[in-house]
């Protein structure tokens, strides 16, 4: 299926947020998810349905600033 | 208060606008504003908001000027290193503007001193380069209702947003707590394009006039993303999070607190 990621459309395997977050190698730790502009708490990334057409926003942490 | 002449000469550009004017530029001379590290966004944010009349700038920092920070901390100078950053920036700021009070707190915001620094202005700049900092003045910005004007720079991509406590989306509700120690770069090691520092801590210095002023849509609810390899922004609605540990329906964070510090190493 195709979804939107960090407003790109790619074609993704699995169906949750964690399965497409496995499946691009990225740590859940070192990001803040957002599907179709609702936060996803971290520990509901399992249960999170992700469907053809979905928004997802990958957010990574930004630290710096000196 | 009554300009100058020498004054309204000086502010001529800003009082020619009619979203600022006379009316404006007062508010710009009454203005309290805390910059939280004086670093690379820091630099920027402060040479600006000095030329552009701000009446009172506050500086905390606790460090003092290393050779590495020259390639981006721009209000520090070479003859600077070895110097602490809030009395090298009050230099810089006095020269550029002598109308601007510079409260120097040489020191490092903690959870025992950030309510009472913070209380003293009327918003904030993070200009900090760490989590635990990060959400420090996230947290404290919350409970001293104080608008914050975020920003982050990492290797070539930079991240501003807007933060009105209790009204919009706070960094908690997006990121409800830092990375695990260690995981994510935000220390010397990771590197940064020091050009991104002078991009991103000019455009909080922006947010900052137009919260003084009253004027135009604030970055609130909105992630600005800068990607300096593709010269490309992009913008991330978000939204005050219910869940949030800090501002959502029961929060779990009623006081200030430190998290752990960083280890400044990159796991591989």
């Amino acid at each position: 299926m195709q979804v939107k990621i960090n407003g790109k459309p790619e074609e993704v395997q699995g169906t949750t947020v964690s399965a497409i977050l496995k499946a691009k190698n990225i740590d859940p730790h070192m990001v803040a998810v957002e599907l179709n502009d609702q936060m996803v708490d971290r520990a509901h990334l399992d249960h999170a349905m992700v469907k053809d057409g979905d928004r997802l926003e990958f957010l990574f942490y930004m630290g710096g600033g000196r | 208060m009554q300009f100058t002449d020498e004054q309204i000469t000086r502010y001529s550009r800003h009082i020619l606008l009619p979203e600022v004017g006379g009316k404006g530029q007062k508010k710009i001379a009454q203005a309290k504003i805390l910059i939280v590290g004086a670093g690379g966004l820091g630099s920027p944010a402060a040479y600006y908001l000095a030329a552009a009349g701000v009446g009172t700038l506050g500086l905390i920092d606790g460090d003092v000027v290393d050779l590495s920070n020259l390639q981006r901390q721009v209000i520090h100078h070479t003859a600077d290193v070895g110097r602490p950053k809030v009395v090298s920036a009050k230099e810089k700021i006095a020269a550029i503007n002598p109308d601007v009070a510079v409260v120097t707190h040489e020191e490092r915001l903690t959870a025992a001193n950030a309510l009472k620094i913070i209380g003293q202005y009327d918003l904030v700049i993070d200009g900090v380069d760490n989590f635990p900092a990060k959400f420090l003045i996230n947290d404290a910005c919350f409970f001293a209702e104080k608008p914050l004007v975020h920003g982050g720079i990492l290797r070539f991509d930079g991240r501003v947003t807007t933060i009105i406590p209790k009204k919009s989306a706070c960094y908690r509700c997006v990121f409800k707590t830092p990375p695990p120690p260690g995981l994510v770069a935000s220390c010397q090691e990771a590197g940064v394009i020091g050009v991104l520092a002078g991009i991103i801590g000019t455009i909080q210095a922006t947010e900052a006039l137009k919260l003084v002023l009253g004027i135009g849509q604030p970055l609130t609810n909105r992630l600005l993303d800068f990607d300096a390899r593709k010269t490309a922004l992009r913008e991330i609605k978000v939204r005050r999070n219910p869940n949030c540990p800090l501002c959502g329906e029961s929060p779990t964070i009623t006081e200030l607190f430190e998290h752990e510090a960083e280890i400044c190493a990159v796991r591989t």
